[in-house]
């Protein structure tokens, strides 16, 4: 039962959470002096075409209804002008792009695999490397391998990961020609060539971040290496490798599980600047592409999208922590 | 950093502040005693004095960052000569495509990333001490809504919204204005959320809970009582945040949507090399190296002070 409070309460906050950012974004963005019907005009622009065309695409409506327009057209979709000249959006509707003519949603899902080969497989290798070389440090403390990560994860802390994505361009891709130096294959055409143009997007992106997570990880391992219930588990003669992999780690999951789910956010953000660097047809590029075009919808559909998929994503990282640490729960 | 940490007793959470028992000078020494320290704080020091001083810098070198220098190209836009063209007139080469001079564009390019790393700094700490100490003092609703919008914005895709927020802000506001107001907005959660908590722990200790039996006010306890306790803190996280936000610059600079060409930024200069990186890889290293370098200096320098305010952290950064 206590389970069930705990997600039902998490999900009522995680809903009026998406509500708030929604309208908050939604306002930002209308209030904001840009009229995408302008641009979609034509010359000459009469002032009837220019009325025409915001009529079409719901601008003339006030900013309340706007917004209940493109709420409601998330659940049940929405259709744009009438008669032969109407253009629908089907639910889940993130609104149009009336320059590409193209639902922003299914722009969303063309390009949705790219942004997250990179993301996942990103997130999986630095928590291993992260993680892995935090507890290693943590367990050999002050010896050169500590010594070594730690710098490691200094210089890694402050590196840009596009400038070393483009070194390592450089370095394997131009210089050693073992990995190809950008685009995008999907997985389910050539699984070889998906890892292949993948390998170093994630180890650009991995590293950065693995540097942050081995020193959370380092610190946190010694806390609770100190603690009394280690020192017990020590003392019935558990092996060392039980004690730290079994004992210790638990708890020292739970705070990287929390930073976790706060880098969600910049995952999807690093992902967007990995994208840029090895030229692969993702949701950073897309959105990038709406801004160069100025094309309203499609920037504000991304955008909302990005921030419900973090929020859902960070539900779901709540629930793991509720997992790993049954006092949450309570 | 040999001691046995098994048998030493779980360390007491205290604030950082306590160390400033021991003294300023103690606490000068230790700072000067970390070697790592010292570099960043150099490093530091370097940056500022070029970013102070860099139209004499460039006056020495007889450059400026705007001049077009098709001379020094080949047909093929490439950069003639060694190095992305490195000779006495220009120190660190040329741009491709324009023969613009890199060293000034480079020296230059850090008065952009540090107006806007420390700008967004300085708006992202007013907000988070003051919404982050009042949250912690008076509690209740307030306190909710705050933590939540924290919780929130902490883990918003502010990239996303920054890159989207930019194409659509009315040209007539500058560009650099815009970026500290926006890095600032997404800045300010993190260090309101230790403020928050360290007010917390304090507000429950003897000194501040006398100091209201006395009668003091809700200023007078801010102010007077909690804030000077914070201010390690304070500093340290301040220095922290100053590489992160001359990092987020330089990424949104890099992706085309930060502050608009001609003026030098690092970022924008990195993600042009984009295209030369294969005939010209000087030009993504000296704009790449300064930017590197500098956010590292900060974060060795913010480590350091760390340390250096709490002895107890040494060794068990982050």
């Amino acid at each position: 039962m206590r389970i069930l409070r705990l997600v039902s309460g998490r999900l009522l906050s995680m809903v009026g959470t998406l509500l708030v950012i929604s309208l908050l974004t939604y306002l930002v963005f209308v209030l904001l002096p840009s009229d995408p019907a302008q641009l979609s005009c034509g010359r000459p622009c009469t002032p009837e075409r220019l009325a025409d065309a915001r009529a079409f695409m719901g601008y003339d409506q006030p900013w309340l209804q706007q917004y209940l327009a493109f709420l409601g057209g998330l659940f049940g979709g929405r259709t744009f002008g009438s008669g032969a000249a109407a253009v629908h959006c089907a639910a889940p509707c993130f609104g149009y792009s009336f320059q590409l003519n193209e639902s922003v949603t299914q722009l969303i899902l063309d390009r949705i695999p790219v942004t997250f080969s990179i993301a996942i497989g990103a997130a999986v290798l630095w928590l291993i490397l992260g993680v892995g070389a935090g507890v290693v440090s943590a367990v050999r403390r002050g010896t050169a391998i500590d010594r070594v990560a730690m710098t490691f994860s200094t210089v890694g802390v402050s590196a840009p990961s596009y400038l070393v994505g483009l070194l390592g361009i450089l370095l394997f891709g131009f210089t050693l020609n073992m990995v190809p130096v950008n685009g995008y294959v999907p997985l389910t055409e050539d699984p070889v060539g998906w890892l292949w143009h993948l390998v170093l997007p994630w180890c650009v992106l991995a590293l950065i971040s693995a540097a942050v997570y081995a020193r959370l990880t380092r610190g946190q391992m010694l806390e609770v290496l100190g603690e009394d219930y280690i020192r017990t588990a020590r003392a019935k003669g558990l092996r060392e490798r039980k004690v730290v992999g079994r004992h210790a780690l638990r708890n020292v999951l739970i705070p990287v599980v929390t930073v976790f789910g706060i880098d969600l956010g910049s995952l999807l953000g690093g992902a967007v600047i990995t994208e840029r660097v090895f030229s692969m047809p993702g949701l950073g590029a897309l959105l990038l592409d709406a801004v160069g075009n100025v094309d309203l919808p499609l920037i504000v559909g991304v955008t909302l999208f990005s921030a419900f998929l973090i929020i859902l994503a960070n539900f779901l990282v709540d629930l793991a922590y509720g997992v790993l640490d049954p006092r949450v729960a309570r | 950093m040999s001691t046995d940490t098994h048998l030493a007793p779980p360390a007491p959470a205290r604030p950082p502040s306590l160390a400033r028992r021991n003294g300023a000078r103690d606490f000068g020494r230790r700072l000067i005693a970390d070697r790592w320290a010292a570099a960043g704080a150099g490093a530091v020091l370097f940056f500022l004095v070029v970013a102070a001083a860099a139209p004499v810098l460039c006056a020495i070198a007889g450059q400026d960052p705007y001049t077009y220098d098709l001379d020094a190209l080949s047909e093929s836009g490439v950069p003639r000569g060694f190095g992305g063209g490195i000779s006495a007139e220009h120190w660190f080469g040329v741009e491709p495509m324009t023969g613009r001079d890199l060293f000034a564009i480079v020296v230059h390019g850090s008065r952009t990333s540090i107006l806007v790393g420390a700008g967004a700094t300085a708006v992202s700490v007013l907000l988070g001490v003051v919404l982050g100490i009042t949250a912690g003092f008076y509690g209740g609703w307030y306190d909710r809504v705050v933590t939540r919008i924290v919780d929130v914005l902490l883990g918003f895709p502010y990239l996303i919204f920054v890159i989207a927020l930019g194409a659509i802000a009315p040209t007539s506001l500058p560009k650099p204005l815009l970026l500290v107001g926006v890095l600032a907005i997404f800045g300010w959660p993190s260090i309101a959320r230790v403020v928050r908590s360290q007010t917390l722990a304090l507000k429950r200790r003897t000194f501040v809970v006398a100091s209201a039996a006395l009668g003091a006010g809700g200023w007078h306890l801010l102010v007077r009582q909690l804030l000077p306790n914070l201010t390690a803190t304070i500093i340290v996280y301040a220095t922290i945040t100053i590489p992160s936000m001359i990092g987020a610059e330089a990424a949104l600079s890099f992706l085309g949507v930060g502050v608009p060409p001609p003026t030098p930024a690092w970022g924008r200069s990195i993600g042009e090399a984009i295209a030369w990186v294969q005939t010209d890889p000087m030009f993504l290293v000296f704009p790449g190296a300064a930017l590197f370098l500098a956010t590292l200096g900060f974060n060795l320098l913010g480590d350091g002070l760390r340390d250096a305010f709490d002895p107890k952290t040494r060794g068990l950064r982050r």
